[in-house]
């Protein structure tokens, strides 16, 4: 009796064991594809400083970090994605000019999550504005939104796709902080990272010992259409 | 025997209209299918002007298809008789032309196949959202209230049907007027006069259309209008188009009045090549003086006239609907109000646009589909108005 006690549970014993060598690697791939799961937290609030003191006129590196990161083709025809762009910008009365680079500034308040029929836009806990690739059904009406002109439709198939960046022929899409650098635990964006002048300071607008708060706290900056009220992420210095 | 020629004629000319029909909503199906396998980068539209001709053609269909029931609400809930009489004849077309607007909004999305997901997951901050509901009741309100009218039990019901359609179609370009109403962002939407713009609007198109196919449809059956009844409509279709010239002219005087949109309101109306010339002379000069002179000139205003006022007014609401959504997308966002600006992205550009072949296969397969509807509802129903001898009312 003791006996068949022993081989009952002998083979319950293997037989987890071999189920949980069996389900480890694909949780593990789960938990990899999906990054970390307290990525999107509301404690956190993603934004930028850009100094356009330091953003130098026909300097293109910020963008063309972005399009290598995200997979885009770099082209800059009218059906073509952009990202992120560089603005050449003359003050009317005075003449002053300046560049500045600019790209969805994920606002709190965002009007494209407002217009999308689906919800396929949506912001996340951590401030971050995003398309659902899965939900977006081309409709375009946030590209009819948006006050900053930040996003993009993709008019053609698309080939050799970043894994990290899933992209989609017939949906839109726009800057996404670099959502799959934070949510593997990297605290920068391409661009910001490309930028050799330090134009772009990228951070954690919420945590008042972070570098982008204190300067925030420090310098004259302003939101780009402050009048409309969406309190974007992106803040510019020196505009 | 002689008859039997004319009937055999008919017949014929009614395969011929339906096989007409159907090959241009095959051809709107062929775009359909070149824009899913290629991509939209086979029509003019880009990142800069998102939404193109098939929009101009959807949002015709839209307004028309709720301003064309005036002709059923002046009937059922206002009770004149002649108004009673093209009641049904007014709902056919409704549902006729929102079913060719509809299948061209839905099939210029980037992913129609995903048309699904637009029903299970729905935002109710949305104004597109809301207009799938608003859509949807329409195409069922205005089927029970035709049920109410064309089934002699049920007509006792087609009052409050007919009141029910009345509040809805109002409610329904208020919808659509919103869909540009909000763009706060944008110099030529964000303004609160859009709605009630839009819905006098339809009320000139939707009448519009329904006298053209009125007299296509008398002439089929070999019958003559009543010269007192289009005397009567004639001069409605008069007041309607006066009514959506003063909106008009009201929204583009209030834009002037405000500073900051003299810029876009100066390109529109003066320096922006196709679209003023549109506007002047496509919208004013064709689409609302002429007509206005064909309806009230003395010696003018018969039926050919007022047939010819009618196609006048319709090509005038595709100017303007032309130089409303494109135009107003191809004047540059004033993202950095006064600086001037440049970018590898259009910013500070008149973006440019040429509509594709694509795009008007597509929305011709949309006026073919409510072509289609028409045709073969006239011929299977009777939806032809039965007057009775004409008393003023």
């Amino acid at each position: 009796m003791s006996d068949l006690n022993t081989q009952r549970r002998q083979f319950l014993k293997t037989s987890l064991g071999a189920a949980a060598v069996a389900i480890a690697p694909g949780m593990l791939l789960f938990d990899t594809a999906h990054g970390k799961a307290e990525a999107g937290s509301s404690k956190v609030r993603w934004g930028m400083l850009i100094d356009t003191a330091q953003c130098k006129d026909g300097c293109n590196d910020c963008v063309t970090a972005c399009n290598k990161e995200n997979g885009l083709s770099g082209g800059t025809a009218a059906t073509d994605s952009q990202w992120i762009r560089k603005i050449e910008l003359k003050d009317i009365r005075s003449g002053r000019e300046l560049s500045l680079p600019m790209m969805c500034q994920h606002c709190e308040e965002p009007p494209c999550v407002d217009v999308c029929p689906t919800a396929a836009s949506f912001k996340r806990a951590d401030g971050i504005v995003l398309v659902d690739r899965h939900r977006c059904i081309g409709c375009r009406y946030c590209m009819m939104a948006c006050p900053y002109k930040a996003r993009s439709f993709v008019h053609e198939p698309l080939q050799d796709q970043k894994p990290d960046v899933p992209r989609g022929k017939g949906t839109v899409e726009s800057c996404t902080l670099c959502v799959h650098r934070l949510d593997k635990g990297q605290q920068n964006t391409a661009c910001a990272e490309a930028c050799k002048n330090k134009a772009i300071l990228f951070g954690n607008l919420n945590d008042e010992n972070s570098e982008i708060a204190q300067k925030i706290r420090s310098v004259a900056s302003v939101q780009v259409r402050a009048d409309l009220q969406l309190n974007p992420g992106i803040r510019y210095q020196g505009l | 025997m002689a008859d039997l020629t004319a009937l055999r004629f008919r017949n014929r000319l009614y395969y011929v209209l339906l096989a007409a029909g159907g090959l241009v909503a095959l051809a709107g199906l062929y775009a359909v299918h070149m824009m899913e396998s290629h991509g939209h980068i086979i029509t003019g539209m880009n990142n800069q002007i998102v939404w193109g001709m098939p929009h101009v053609f959807a949002i015709f269909l839209i307004v028309a298809a709720s301003g064309v029931l005036n002709v059923a609400s002046i009937g059922s809930v206002f009770g004149k008789s002649i108004y009673k009489a093209r009641a049904p004849l007014a709902s056919l077309l409704s549902i006729a032309m929102l079913a060719g607007g509809l299948t061209v909004l839905m099939l210029d999305l980037g992913r129609p196949d995903r048309l699904m997901v637009a029903a299970t997951n729905y935002n109710p901050t949305s104004v597109f959202a809301w207009n799938v509901l608003l859509y949807s009741g329409m195409f069922s309100l205005v089927a029970i209230y035709l049920w109410t009218m064309m089934e002699r039990r049920m007509n006792q019901w087609s009052k409050p049907a007919g009141l029910a359609v009345f509040a809805w179609r109002f409610i329904l370009t208020t919808g659509t007027g919103l869909i540009f109403a909000f763009l706060t962002a944008r110099q030529a939407y964000g303004s609160a006069l859009l709605p009630p713009m839009f819905i006098v609007l339809s009320f000139a198109w939707g009448l519009a259309v329904f006298h053209v196919v009125q007299k296509v449809i008398y002439a089929w059956n070999e019958k003559t209008l009543d010269p007192a009844i289009l005397q009567r409509t004639k001069n409605l279709l008069g007041i309607f188009v006066i009514g959506s010239m003063y909106l008009v002219a009201t929204y583009h005087l209030t834009n002037l009045y405000f500073a900051h949109q003299s810029g876009f309101e100066h390109f529109i109306l003066v320096d922006g090549g196709v679209y003023p010339t549109l506007f002047w002379w496509g919208y004013v000069v064709l689409g609302n003086l002429l007509p206005l002179l064909l309806i009230y000139l003395p010696g003018l205003g018969k039926t050919g006239c007022v047939v010819a006022a009618s196609l006048l007014v319709v090509a005038g609401a595709f100017a303007l609907l032309y130089v409303f959504i494109i135009g107003g997308q191809a004047y540059p966002l004033n993202i950095f109000p006064g600086f001037t600006v440049s970018s590898s992205f259009g910013d500070g550009q008149i973006a440019s646009y040429h509509p594709s072949i694509y795009e008007f296969l597509l929305g011709l397969g949309g006026l073919a589909i409510a072509f289609i509807i028409t045709t073969v509802s006239v011929r299977v129903l009777n939806f032809m108005p039965q007057d009775k001898a004409y008393i003023p009312d």
